[in-house]
């Protein structure tokens, strides 16, 4: 980069307060997402593969947690990569697919959401930032085409409505409102299938924590591409919660014995928490 | 055929700087000062969507007096710039001096080329990890720039207040005293007669030392008039 003497012009140009159209415009190179030249990139198992991610409403918000692994083809490529963003004050953002697509669009995205607040003196509303990330999802068309597919999941505190609010994606942008939860990535059939059955509406954000650990847990047991908590390196699921207060990723201290008293459970019932047959039954 | 009226190129210049001055010491003042948790912005500033006080990047705030179109115009290239760099590099490689410096090349190449300068005088501030790593940038209408210490004040009565808070500023001094001391400042010095400034009439921000990313923050009016009454 050269660096500008001073502000050239196109910094002090009257404009969009979008920083993602400012970049494309200035250096679309450094844009992530390039058009072209993707014949090269777009074969399967080349790149680290980003797993499973489990987002369910809570009474006064929204819990996100995701496992730690990251594959390549039958290759485990990384222990402990991190799936689960803050993408600002009052959101979260949780990605599968390619990974090194997948951590520059969580980066490009926080900048967006913070560079609009900052030259418009206050935030996007989070319909606004929910139809933002599927514009620039719509971008990466062509590598999701290629199979270099990045699949998000957004989730953010609604200030207007006083509620957390859940929306998923598909490779083409389309942006959908999920209603109670949702999954996304490998494991995302098994992990959907145990929110079905656990999943209450109006839980407190502590049981849907434990929720989304069974989840997770259930989408490691059938999908090899989903790690498990490993408790000899004291790796675990990223949990975020958001709510009125903010958003913010629980510290290890917090999900460990969380972990722990889960994996007990387990050891005398190894399928988790039985659901009730009858409707309106307890487990 | 006329003869083109000769003026000395002193003469033009100290006839821009005039005009600047006068637009700058027009409006109300604006004191930025270190406090023994980081730095604190206080301006006098009836509006609460037209902001004189602003965040450019994690550590690093602005200030500014004068033109507000001009600052404006000022305030967005630095966020754009800042996020630029912040994106292309690392959040760590956007500094306090890069943007002062940029500040200054443009606003030196807008006072020497272009008819009319720029009103407006501006701070930028970098809050360290200790009070002494902390940076207080001042920029001048014709991209002079001064690195200060402690305090600065600039615009409307700046003169007047800067020479009491030579006088009154200490180092560690806690919020509430600075920022008592600043609304006390501006409401001796703003008019004839001496004011007391109610938080509605005041824009306040902090760069919180001890927040972890985006330290910089608006004192809403509850906690502002906690730390008057304080």
């Amino acid at each position: 980069m050269n660096a500008p003497l001073g502000l050239p012009n196109p910094y002090r140009a009257t404009g969009s307060s979008s920083f993602v159209e400012f970049l494309a415009a200035l250096h679309p190179e450094r844009l992530q997402f390039p058009v072209g030249d993707q014949e090269a990139m777009g074969r399967h198992g080349v790149a680290p593969h980003g797993t499973t991610i489990v987002a369910l409403r809570t009474g006064n918000g929204v819990v996100m947690a995701g496992d730690r692994r990251a594959t390549m083809g039958n290759l485990i490529a990384q222990h402990d990569i991190e799936k689960v963003f803050v993408a600002d004050e009052h959101s979260l953002i949780g990605i599968a697919g390619t990974a090194g697509l997948a951590v520059e669009l969580v980066r490009i995205f926080q900048v967006e959401l913070e560079h609009y607040e900052k030259i418009e003196g206050l935030p996007l509303s989070l319909d606004g930032k929910a139809n933002r990330l599927a514009t620039m999802l719509r971008g990466n068309l062509g590598l999701a085409l290629q199979g270099l597919a990045v699949v998000p999941l957004f989730a953010g505190f609604d200030l207007a409505r006083n509620a957390g609010r859940i929306f998923s994606y598909d490779v083409t942008g389309g942006r959908y409102e999920e209603h109670d939860f949702y999954a996304v990535g490998s494991g995302s059939s098994f992990a959907r299938g145990s929110l079905k059955k656990l999943f209450r509406r109006g839980a407190t954000s502590d049981d849907a924590v434990s929720v989304a650990l069974e989840a997770l847990y259930d989408a490691a047991d059938d999908d090899s591409a989903t790690g498990g908590p490993d408790m000899a390196r004291g790796i675990y699921p990223v949990i975020g919660v958001v709510d009125a207060a903010g958003a913010r990723i629980l510290g290890d201290d917090d999900v460990a014995p969380r972990v722990q008293a889960m994996l007990d459970a387990r050891m005398s019932r190894p399928d988790g928490p039985q659901a009730g047959a009858r409707r309106g039954e307890d487990s | 055929m006329s003869v083109p009226f000769y003026v000395s190129p002193e003469q033009i210049m100290r006839d821009k700087a005039d005009f600047a001055r006068k637009g700058i010491a027009r409006g109300r003042s604006v004191i930025v000062m270190q406090y023994s948790g980081g730095i604190v912005f206080v301006a006098e500033n009836p509006s609460h969507a037209l902001h004189k006080i602003s965040e450019l990047y994690d550590r690093i705030g602005f200030a500014a007096v004068g033109k507000y179109n001009e600052f404006e115009s000022l305030r967005v290239a630095g966020v754009r710039l800042a996020d630029m760099r912040g994106y292309s590099y690392d959040r760590s490689d956007v500094t306090g001096r890069s943007l002062a410096n940029a500040y200054a090349q443009t606003l030196g190449t807008i006072f020497t080329e272009t008819n009319k300068p720029f009103e407006v005088e501006i701070v930028v501030a970098e809050v360290g990890p200790a009070s002494d790593s902390d940076q207080l940038y001042r920029l001048m209408f014709d991209g002079s720039v001064a690195d200060e210490r402690g305090y600065v004040a600039m615009g409307g009565a700046a003169e007047p207040i800067s020479a009491a808070l030579a006088d009154a500023w200490v180092e560690g001094m806690s919020l509430d005293a600075c920022v008592r001391l600043a609304v006390g400042l501006m409401g001796e010095h703003g008019d004839d007669v001496t004011r007391v400034l109610t938080p509605a009439q005041l824009e306040v921000a902090v760069l919180d030392r001890s927040r972890p990313r985006r330290t910089f923050q608006r004192l809403a009016n509850g906690r502002l008039a906690e730390l008057l009454a304080s």
